[in-house]
C-alpha cells in the first residue's frame, strides 16, 4: 500500500523529533558531567591526569562519531555488556560530547586570568572552592557560546542513531520515505524539523558570542 | 569475561581496509577542494551588492549548517532523483560532502576576509586595481592565512564525517568495516581498529595540511 | 593625456556628508600641473577626506571633481582609470604583507599596464633605487622599519608613473627618528616636478617644497597662501590647535 506524505506522516516525523530532543538532552547532560571531569583533568596539576585527558579528547575528536556509536552498540556487547539501543546511543553520544565539551571548557578554564586563582588561593580557599566559586563560573561564561554551538552539533549528531535503528526524526523519515516513495518531500520535511530545532540555538550562540566580544 | 579477542580477520581483510582508506582520502580531498572553492564563491555572493544574492547565500549556509549531514546525504541520494538528478553512491557522497563543506568554509572564509584591514583594499583601489584583482592578489592570501587553522579543523571534521556516506553504501573505510563486520562478527576488534585508523588518518591529515599552510603562507609577519 | 591645458585637479563646489555630519563644505580648489600643495588643519577638519575624494576612495554628494580635465563620474565607473594616474601614499603604509617590497611594486603595473615580468621588475627596481631601498627589494614588509615601509609605499605608487601623488599624513604613524628619511624622499620627488597634494603637519616640509599651503577647518578651506605669506602674515586663524611654523629647516630641503 502506497501512502501519500500527508499530515499523519508528518506527525510521525514530529514524534520522532521528540526523541531527537530527548536524546540530545540526555547526551548533553551526561556528556556535560563527564566533560567537566575531562576539563578538570586536562587542567589539573598532575601530569598523568593531563596526559590522560589529552588522549581521551584526541580519541573522541579524532574518530568519527559513527564509529564510536558502532563500537558501543556492536562492540561492547561482545564483552558481555548487554545494551539496548537507547542506552548504547546515549552512552555513545555522551562519550562523544564529553570529549568535545571537555576541550571547550578546558579553553574556558585556561582563559580565566591566573590572578583570579592566585587571589582565591591567597584567601585560603581550597581547590574545590577555587574551582566551584571562582574559576568555573567565569570559565563557563566564557565558553557558553561554544557550548551552545556544540549543542547544535550534538542535535545533528543524534541523527546517526537512525543507523542503529532508533526511531528518532531521521529514522522516522526513512520509514515514511519507504512507505510513501516521496523521499524528496520527506527528507525536506525532516531537514526543516532539524532546522527548526537548530537555528534558534545557532542564533543564540552567535548572540552570546557578540555579547562576550563586546564586554571584552 | 569469556570473550576471546581475535584480530586475525582484520589481517585477512586488509586489502579491503586499505582500499577503504584510499577511498576515504580520495572523496575527502575532492570535497575539500570543491568545498573551499564553493565556499569562496558563497562568500563572494554574501558580500555582493545585491540583496537577493546575499540573502540566497546566507539561507543556503544556515540551512546546511543547521541540518544533519546524514539527512543531507539522504536528500541528495534518495530525494533528488525525483527531480531527475540521479547519482551513484560515490557521486552522491562527494556531492553531499562538497556542499556540506562549502557552507562551513563560507562561514570561516568570511571571517578571514573581515580580518584583512580595510587599508589593504584601499591601497589596491588607489593603485587602480579592479575588485577581482584586489580579492585575488591582495585579500586572498592574508585572509586564508588568518583562518587557516579553523579551515584545517573543518577539513579534518569533513574527513571524519565522510564515514556517514557508508549509509548509502558508498565505498570507503566505514563501509569496508561494516562489510567485514557482517562477515566475521568481530565487531569489537573491527571498530576499535578502524577507529584507530581514523585517528591516524586525522592526525596525518592535520600534519599534511599544516605543512601545506607553512609552504603557502610562509611570509613573515610581525 | 589629451587635455593637457586643463589643470591637474579641479574641485568645484564639493560637499560631502558622513550621515548627517557635513565634512566638506562647498570646497573649491584648483591645482596646477607640477604644483605642490600642503593641506593642514586640525584633526577632523576634512583634509584627509578631501584628498580621498580626489581618487574616489570617498564619494561626494555635491559638486564636481575633475582630474586632468576628466570628470569623476557619480557612479564611480571611471574611478579606476583616474586612480591609475593618481598615486596615493597612506598614513598606515598599507603595504601588502604577503609580498616582498619588489612584488608590492610590481603588482599594479603588471595587472594594469600588462607589462612583462622583466620590465615590471626593472621599473620597480628603478623606483626602489630612487627611494634608496634597492638593497631591501626582497624583504617582506614585516622585515622593514616603518620609514622603510613608507618609502616602499612611495615607490609602489611611483611604479604606476602617476601624474599626481596624494599623501595622506605620510609621517604621522612613524617613530620620530624615521620621519626625516620619508620627508627627504618626498622632497626629492617634489624637486623632480611631480604634482603633489600632501596632508601633513610637517611645517618644515611645507616651507621647503609647497607652492601653496592650505588651511582647512570644519570642512572648509579657510586660507590658501604661499608658505612665506602663510607663515608670516597675521593669521585669520587664531586657534590654539593651529600648526606652528617649524623653525628648524629640513636638511636636504633647501634648494
Amino acid at each position: 500500500m502506497i501512502r501519500e506524505f500527508g499530515f499523519p506522516e508528518l506527525l510521525f516525523v514530529l514524534e520522532g523529533a521528540r526523541w531527537t530532543i530527548l536524546l540530545s538532552a540526555l547526551a548533553f547532560v551526561c556528556g556535560g558531567a563527564l566533560g567537566l571531569a575531562v576539563a578538570l583533568a586536562r587542567t589539573a596539576r598532575s601530569r598523568e591526569l593531563r596526559w590522560g585527558a589529552t588522549v581521551y579528547i584526541q580519541i573522541f575528536q579524532g574518530t568519527p562519531l559513527l564509529i564510536q556509536l558502532f563500537f558501543v552498540f556492536f562492540g561492547l556487547p561482545l564483552l558481555g555488556l548487554q545494551l539496548n539501543v537507547w542506552l548504547a546511543v546515549t552512552i555513545g553520544l555522551a562519550l562523544h560530547a564529553s570529549g568535545y565539551l571537555g576541550e571547550i571548557w578546558r579553553g574556558g578554564i585556561q582563559a580565566v586570568p591566573a590572578g583570579q586563582v592566585e587571589a582565591a588561593r591567597a584567601l585560603g580557599l581550597g581547590y574545590r572552592s577555587v574551582m566551584i566559586d571562582v574559576v568555573l563560573p567565569q570559565a563557563l561564561r566564557i565558553s557558553l557560546p561554544a557550548t551552545v554551538g556544540f549543542l547544535v552539533n550534538l542535535v545533528k549528531g543524534t541523527a546517526l542513531a537512525a543507523l542503529l535503528g532508533l526511531t528518532e526524526a531521521t529514522r522516522a523519515g526513512q520509514l515514511m520515505s519507504n512507505i510513501t516513495f516521496e523521499p524528496l518531500r520527506v527528507y525536506s520535511a525532516v531537514g526543516l524539523v532539524y532546522f527548526a530545532i537548530c537555528l534558534p540555538l545557532t542564533l543564540w550562540s552567535a548572540r552570546l558570542e557578540r555579547r562576550l566580544l563586546r564586554r571584552g | 569475561m569469556s570473550y576471546q579477542f581475535d584480530f586475525s580477520p582484520l589481517l585477512t581483510y586488509w586489502p579491503e581496509l586499505a582500499a577503504g582508506i584510499v577511498q576515504t582520502l580520495r572523496i575527502s580531498c575532492i570535497a575539500m577542494v570543491a568545498g573551499l572553492v564553493l565556499g569562496i564563491a558563497l562568500t563572494a555572493l554574501r558580500m555582493s551588492p545585491s540583496r537577493p544574492l546575499r540573502w540566497l547565500a546566507v539561507s543556503y549556509i544556515e540551512l546546511v549548517r543547521n541540518t544533519p549531514f546524514l539527512v543531507q546525504i539522504f536528500f541528495i541520494f534518495f530525494g533528488l532523483p525525483a527531480l531527475g538528478l540521479r547519482f551513484d553512491a560515490t557521486q552522491a557522497a562527494v556531492l553531499a560532502m562538497s556542499l556540506n563543506c562549502s557552507a562551513y568554509a563560507a562561514e570561516i572564509v568570511r571571517g578571514g576576509v573581515q580580518a584583512v584591514p580595510k587599508g589593504q583594499v584601499e591601497a589596491g583601489r588607489a593603485l587602480g586595481l579592479g575588485t577581482a584583482d584586489i580579492y585575488r592578489f591582495i585579500v586572498f592570501r592574508p585572509a586564508i592565512r588568518a583562518i587557516y587553522p579553523s579551515l584545517c579543523s573543518q577539513f579534518v571534521l569533513l574527513m571524519l564525517n565522510s564515514s556517514l556516506v557508508a549509509a548509502i553504501s558508498a565505498e570507503e573505510l566505514t563501509y569496508a568495516a561494516q562489510m567485514i563486520d557482517n562477515r566475521t562478527f568481530r565487531s569489537f576488534e573491527i571498530f576499535a581498529v578502524v577507529g584507530l585508523l581514523y585517528l591516524a588518518l586525522s592526525q596525518c591529515l592535520s600534519l599534511v595540511l599544516a605543512a601545506i599552510g607553512r609552504a603557502y603562507f610562509s611570509y613573515p609577519s610581525k | 593625456m589629451e587635455q593637457s591645458a586643463a589643470p591637474a585637479i579641479r574641485l568645484e563646489h564639493v560637499s560631502k556628508w558622513f550621515g548627517k555630519l557635513k565634512v566638506l563644505q562647498d570646497v573649491d580648489l584648483t591645482v596646477n600641473r607640477g604644483e605642490h600643495i600642503v593641506l593642514c588643519g586640525p584633526s577632523g577638519s576634512g583634509k584627509s577626506t578631501l584628498i580621498r575624494c580626489i581618487n574616489r576612495l570617498e564619494e561626494v554628494q555635491e559638486g564636481r571633481i575633475l582630474v586632468d580635465g576628466v570628470e569623476l563620474r557619480g557612479d564611480g565607473r571611471n574611478a579606476e582609470d583616474i586612480r591609475r594616474h593618481v598615486g596615493m601614499v597612506f598614513q598606515q603604509f598599507n603595504l601588502f604583507p604577503h609580498m616582498t617590497a619588489l612584488e608590492n611594486c610590481m603588482l599594479a603595473p603588471r595587472r594594469i599596464h600588462r607589462i612583462g615580468k622583466d620590465e615590471a621588475r626593472a621599473r620597480a627596481m628603478g623606483h626602489l633605487e630612487r627611494v634608496h631601498l634597492a638593497d631591501h627589494a626582497q624583504k617582506y614588509p614585516a622585515q622593514l622599519s616603518g620609514g622603510q615601509q613608507q618609502r616602499v609605499a612611495i615607490a609602489r605608487a611611483l611604479c604606476m608613473n602617476p601624474d599626481i601623488l596624494l599623501f595622506d599624513e605620510p609621517t604621522s604613524a612613524l617613530d620620530p627618528e624615521m620621519v626625516k628619511e620619508v620627508l627627504d624622499t618626498m622632497v626629492e620627488l617634489a624637486d623632480a616636478g611631480i604634482t603633489m597634494i600632501c596632508v601633513t603637519h610637517e611645517m618644515g616640509f611645507a616651507r621647503a617644497v609647497a607652492h601653496r599651503v592650505i588651511f582647512m577647518d570644519r570642512g572648509e578651506i579657510l586660507e590658501s597662501a604661499p608658505p612665506e605669506e602663510f607663515f608670516s602674515a597675521p593669521p585669520a586663524r587664531t586657534r590654539p590647535d593651529l600648526p606652528r611654523p617649524d623653525p628648524q629647516p629640513l636638511r636636504g630641503a633647501s634648494p
